[in-house]
């Protein structure tokens, strides 16, 4: 008689799972009408006299924004549940010490005192425009997400709420840097996040004699050290694939030799001990980008593409992307053109091409966006090329610069279509420059996949300070390419070097053979900025040797030279399409200067908080008393701020 | 790992203009409206589509909850509420549609002959009448008491007992019927 029924039952508890796209549509759809119904889709209400629940809630929102996975990754792999542990453990190991909103500058992020170019003309706007903007809509909602998570493990709640503590399992990895471990059950995921970043398995060691020769692009993306330090200023160890040392060693600026004469930018090569391994050396490969008068500059068109998808109305994305933009508008010469396309649901045009000393409607146009609606990134993205192809004139640069917090997965059929259309565009002479604001949601992946693609700069504005440096300081650089698809080779001398480990560039490596094929897209180099490479390379006989000889190889015959190897770059022109080589042989004798020292305690940071293998006993003591060492002047405090990074993420990782 | 923060904290939050308990709350129960969507509809695109709708009024609705009910058995009955708005909406589409002459007769014939291949569980469900299948759906496939079921469905639970006592007559005359 019951069979009957269990029979029913059963059939009835196997029902099919939602449809992700559908349920995706589903819940953005309610959590619109949700904005709207609050009254305002600038941001959520979030008023006085709420319930005294709400603080509790935005501190296990703070919670769930730093939950670093996305459910199904965690059900099907260790790694991304080790991952999780970290950021799920860290509420329960924090005191309940206020959250720092990442839109505000924090104390650690100190900004650089003064910018070399004149600001005077930014001063008025800010305290009237941007100021009030960033008063009237966000500071309530800065205050409750800065509110402090009064919650502790295990302290029981006002009302029906009560904490069940965290389900943490004792774990240890390899590296030694996690010790948690989180339960792979999607289930409990309840508010996955969907941050995803690019990186690839660190460098291996290179035996010499096997491969001798090492190619990759420039990188001038700074974006991985603004995640770092969004994290490690918001309490977090970074997860390693958001560490990209080439990102860190790069966003620093170095005082390298400049060019001399015609050429576009000049390389200084210097050897020097390697501060984790007294058997080994480090290669310091510095490119310095010539600095062009700024007022010889051509006249920019500016497109700026702005997401102003729903989840931009956090105060650390939509509110400090428009001052972040109102900042850089003083940088820009009157000739300048700019317009302004938001993309959300629908795409449209907010302002059509005005000259940038029309200061007045080009405020106006930023200061009126409001977030609001799904995701729509391609659409957006055909408009804003669109309105780029129209305003194109003889003589002026084109560039589209899109703002986003997030992914693209409205509207997009493939990505391999969105980025060709890119790199179409970038062919045509429009480049694509990608910011990237607020954390949670922020596809890093597929931030530098279209910025490399686009010919263009990738970068995360955590801070306004940030925005200062990016948009402000760097802008000339982030804007006017010096040199494009800048490829570098290093043919390494077995007789000198018997292993080689290139640092960094893993999301930049290029087959021996692309180097001299032009077909190829490599990075560009941005008047006035530095790109530096670091190798790690250990001599023949050396007690640091990880590989042992072959036994059944004969000894390749060896070269009777003094010189490391020999260094090899291509670039083109811009505008040509035809590559010019720059051969220069890698020598001994240069003596490292504090820059190059400076560059090898960064790149250490960054094996630090990957947990690479190659340190030994080196920790952050060593990093920070080397960083320290090597500060120099640093004028805009760039450097202090990393050696306080250090120090945070040391004391994280002795948790 | 996460905290759990109970459904009812969270939505007094969300009624009360808190997006991210609001989002939560959502993310938590989405799986389960769909559930209970199928099981009610027994169509997946169906239930897709009322689940939809669900989650666009739920805004609005969470205003009127008022905490008497525990979360998910309100949000029960509003799934429920919502499957008979669509099954009334529907009746009467049928209806204008059976005027339509014969080749829409002709149509429904046709669907209904395909409706019979489906499987068993369809074949079960379809023998109950709209009030059992809500019952069933809610104390067999949601696992609900019965007296949650009643609290749902705003019905006694002694009613739901004899709704499933039903069930189990059907049931067993759709046996008897299989063995002949």
């Amino acid at each position: 008689m019951t069979d009957d029924l269990d029979a029913l039952k059963s059939a009835l508890r196997a029902t099919p799972a939602p449809d992700a796209a559908a349920k995706y549509a589903a819940l953005a759809l309610a959590m619109d009408n949700f904005d709207h119904l609050q009254g305002s889709t600038d941001a959520p209400r979030l008023s006085q006299d709420r319930p005294s629940q709400a603080g509790f809630l935005n501190g296990v929102r703070t919670m769930l924004m730093s939950l670093k996975a996305r459910p199904y990754l965690a059900a099907t792999t260790s790694a991304a549940a080790l991952l999780i542990g970290v950021f799920v453990a860290l509420p329960s190991l924090q005191p309940p010490a206020p959250v720092m909103p990442t839109g505000l500058a924090p104390p650690v992020s100190t900004p650089p005192a003064a910018p070399p170019v004149t600001l005077e003309a930014a001063e008025p706007v800010l305290s009237d425009s941007a100021a009030a903007k960033s008063a009237a809509p966000s500071d309530s909602t800065v205050m409750a997400e800065s509110a402090p998570a009064p919650v502790m493990p295990g302290q029981p709640l006002g009302g029906a709420a009560a904490t069940r503590g965290y389900l943490i399992a004792p774990g240890q990895t390899a590296g030694g840097t996690m010790g948690l471990v989180a339960p792979a059950d999607p289930t409990y995921l309840s508010a996955p996040d969907t941050e995803a970043f690019a990186n690839a398995p660190a460098n291996p060691v290179i035996v010499t004699a096997e491969s001798p020769v090492s190619t990759f692009s420039v990188d001038v993306d700074t974006a991985s050290y603004a995640v770092i330090r969004s994290s490690l200023t918001a309490g977090q160890l970074p997860p390693p694939d958001a560490v990209r040392i080439e990102e860190m060693v790069n966003y620093f600026p170095y005082a390298y030799p400049a060019p001399s004469g015609d050429a576009p930018f000049a390389n200084t090569v210097t050897v020097m001990p390697t501060p984790w391994n007294p058997d080994t050396r480090l290669v310091h490969i510095a490119l310095q980008g010539q600095m062009p008068t700024i007022t010889d500059r051509p006249p920019l068109n500016l497109v700026f593409l702005i997401d102003t998808s729903g989840s931009m109305g956090e105060p650390a994305k939509l509110p400090v992307l428009i001052q972040s933009f109102t900042l850089m508008l003083a940088q820009l010469n009157p000739t300048d053109q700019i317009a302004i396309v938001a993309y959300a649901g629908s795409a449209g045009q907010v302002l059509s091409p005005t000259a940038a000393s029309d200061r007045p409607t080009i405020l106006r146009a930023l200061n009126s966006l409001a977030s609001g609606g799904s995701t729509a990134g391609a659409e957006g993205l055909a408009l804003a090329y669109q309105i780029a192809d129209d305003m194109a004139a003889e003589g002026r640069v084109s560039r589209v610069i899109l703002a986003t917090d997030g992914d693209f997965n409205v509207g997009i059929d493939s990505p391999d279509d969105l980025k060709t259309f890119i790199a179409t565009q970038a062919d045509k002479g429009t480049y694509l420059s990608v910011l990237g604001f607020g954390r949670g949601n922020l596809d890093d992946a597929t931030m530098q996949a279209l910025a490399q693609n686009g010919n263009g700069t990738a970068a995360y504005i955590d801070t306004l300070a940030e925005a200062q440096k990016v948009l402000v300081d760097q802008l000339t650089g982030a804007l006017f390419p010096i040199a494009n698809d800048v490829k570098v080779q290093v043919e390494w001398n077995p007789a000198q070097v018997a292993e080689y480990r290139l640092i960094g560039y893993e999301t930049r490596a290029l087959r021996r053979e692309d180097f001299n094929n032009d077909k190829v897209d490599a990075g560009e180099i941005g008047a006035g900025l530095q790109v530096t490479a670091l190798y790690e390379v250990t001599a023949p006989n050396s007690p640091a040797l990880l590989n042992d000889p072959l036994r059944y190889t004969a000894a390749p015959p060896v070269a009777d030279s003094p010189e490391l190897g020999f260094l090899r770059l291509r670039y083109k022109a811009p505008g040509s399409d035809t590559s010019k080589l720059i051969e220069t042989p890698i020598t001994l004798g240069t003596a490292a200067t504090d820059d190059a020292r400076f560059a090898a305690a960064i790149a250490g940071f960054g094996q630090l908080l990957q947990s690479a293998p190659y340190l030994g006993d080196w920790g952050y003591d060593q990093a920070i008393q080397l960083a320290t060492a090597t500060k120099g002047a640093d004028p805009f405090g760039y450097r202090a701020e990393a050696v306080t990074l250090m120090r945070l993420a040391q004391s994280l990782s002795a948790r | 790992m996460l905290m759990e923060t109970d459904d009812e904290t969270l939505a007094r939050a969300a009624a009360s203009g808190d997006r991210s308990a609001f989002a939560l709350l959502l993310r938590r129960h989405y799986d389960r409206i769909f559930g209970l969507a199928f099981r009610l509809t027994g169509s997946r695109a169906e239930a897709q589509d009322l689940t939809q709708d669900i989650c666009a009024a739920l805004p609005a609705k969470l205003a009127s909850w008022r905490g008497q009910a525990r979360f998910t058995t309100w949000l029960y009955r509003v799934t429920v509420n919502a499957t008979h708005d669509r099954r009334r909406r529907h009746f009467t589409r049928a209806k204008a549609a059976s005027g339509w002459g014969d080749w829409e007769i002709a149509r429904q014939d046709e669907m209904a002959t395909q409706a019979q291949a489906l499987d068993w569980l369809t074949g079960a469900m379809q023998r109950l009448s709209p009030e059992l299948r809500d019952t069933v759906a809610l104390v067999l496939g949601e696992e609900l008491t019965q007296a949650q079921a009643g609290d749902v469905l705003g019905v006694s639970e002694g009613t739901v007992a004899w709704r499933m006592a039903q069930v189990k007559k059907r049931l067993r005359a759709m046996a008897d019927e299989e063995a002949k």
